[in-house]
């Protein structure tokens, strides 16, 4: 158990050991966890920043969302509104029209009859032309008169 | 198994064969082949490993290897912000290279005690001691580095002259000056004694019980071995912690200005 020139050998290895860690070793190790590190938080940051965004853009999705509700909900009314007056428009459009077109008829109708009564009226005066006619020469038979007169007055019937 | 082959030479010699080291030259130019060998290719294993995480290392999803040597790096980078409050591009690789190196050489007591120096005796190697960190030499070579860089960079940051007030003015003033510089000195040279031989001293005493629990009848080996390789796990990984913790906690201490 001497102290030997072993020391001396051993000594050398360690410092060759130690520079070649010091050289080729820590640094790229070191360096790779450092950028890791560096490389982690920056997604953090990001990560931390896009549920930010993302907050906000859902925050204005909803105000945006009830605002196209309640226009939504406006334009309905308004349509709803425009119906009924169309409706209650078209409804009066109809009485006025059906109103004129009785009216119409009605006067149809009145002239039909004055000429059906013209018409009736004008044969009548004929016929009693026509009878009186028939009188006139027949008045020397008094039967046959009698049985033209009743023969008239049937057809007049 | 290893009893009947050392029988001959009995349990004190089965001890003493175990930790002999391989060694060539004479006096202090004696070299431990195998503690030169065995950290050489565990510091080699480190670095390879490391290499390779380095080399595909990206910001993106790590890979298994690269997740490892991460979790490695971030470990020895915390405890150096826990201590050192300054800046340096050393220490932390510094750490790192202790932490894994030491622990790779206390792992190697993991490995059962008879397999390596059997298959060694195969090849014609006759003594071999398989953990670097049961040799002095290879624990103090560490410290005293550790050590020099102490020296070097209470010198680089306070300056010679505020380096040598501290030793001689602290802590009790200039009128206790030679007390000072007694203290001082026999405080800066504990460090690397008491780091080298806290770990040489835990490695050693459990490699000294793993040989022991091999002497015993194999129906108790594993009885006793596997517990104490458990508790052992531990050892070895806190050893490896404690040496590379107070190595930085020296260094934050050479680097404050007082």
């Amino acid at each position: 158990m001497s102290i030997n020139a072993t020391l001396i050998g051993q000594m050398i290895t360690f410092a060759l050991l130690v520079w070649f860690t010091m050289k080729y070793i820590w640094p790229p190790l070191f360096d790779s966890l450092e950028e890791r590190k560096k490389k982690i938080a920056d997604g953090l940051a990001a990560a931390e920043k896009g549920q930010e965004e993302m907050q906000l853009a859902e925050k204005k999705a909803k105000s945006v969302l009830k605002e196209a509700k309640e226009q939504s909900s406006e334009i309905v009314n308004l349509a709803q509104k425009r119906a009924n007056e169309i409706v209650e428009e078209s409804k009066e459009i109809a009485k006025q029209e059906g109103d004129r077109m009785i009216l119409a008829a009605q006067a149809q109708i009145e002239q039909e009859m004055q000429q059906a009564k013209e018409g009736l009226r004008q044969e009548v005066a004929a016929l009693a032309v026509n009878v009186a006619e028939q009188i006139l020469s027949a008045e020397i038979d008094k039967a046959k008169h009698q049985d033209i007169v009743s023969k008239v007055s049937n057809q007049l019937g | 198994m290893a009893t009947e082959a050392h029988a001959a030479e009995g349990a004190t010699g089965y001890i003493i064969h175990h930790l002999t080291p391989l060694s060539v030259g004479e006096g202090f130019w004696t070299l431990h082949l195998d503690t030169l060998f065995f950290s050489a290719v565990l510091g080699g294993l480190f670095v390879w490993f490391f290499k390779m995480a380095a080399e595909k290392a990206t910001a993106g999803v790590p890979g298994l290897v690269q997740n490892f040597a991460e979790m490695l790096i971030e470990f020895v980078d915390s405890q150096v912000k826990d201590s050192f409050h300054g800046h340096s591009k050393l220490i932390a690789p510094l750490a790192l290279t202790i932490f894994c190196w030491v622990f790779l050489w206390n792992f190697m007591d993991l490995f059962p005690v008879d397999i390596l120096p059997l298959i060694g005796s195969m090849m014609g190697i006759e003594y071999l001691r398989v953990v670097p960190s049961t040799d002095l030499n290879a624990t103090f070579a560490m410290s005293i580095s550790v050590f020099c860089l102490i020296i070097f960079y209470s010198i680089k940051i306070k300056g010679p002259w505020g380096f040598a007030k501290e030793l001689m003015f602290q802590p009790f003033g200039p009128w206790m000056l030679p007390f000072n510089l007694l203290l001082k000195v026999v405080e800066e040279i504990a460090k690397p004694i008491s780091l080298a031989l806290r770990l040489f001293g835990n490695l050693y005493a459990g490699e000294l019980i793993f040989i022991l629990i091999a002497l015993l009848p194999w129906f108790i080996q594993p009885v006793l071995s596997f517990p104490w390789a458990v508790f052992h796990i531990l050892i070895i990984t806190l050893q490896a912690f404690i040496f590379m913790v107070l190595t930085i906690v020296y260094l934050s201490m050479a680097h404050e200005d007082h």
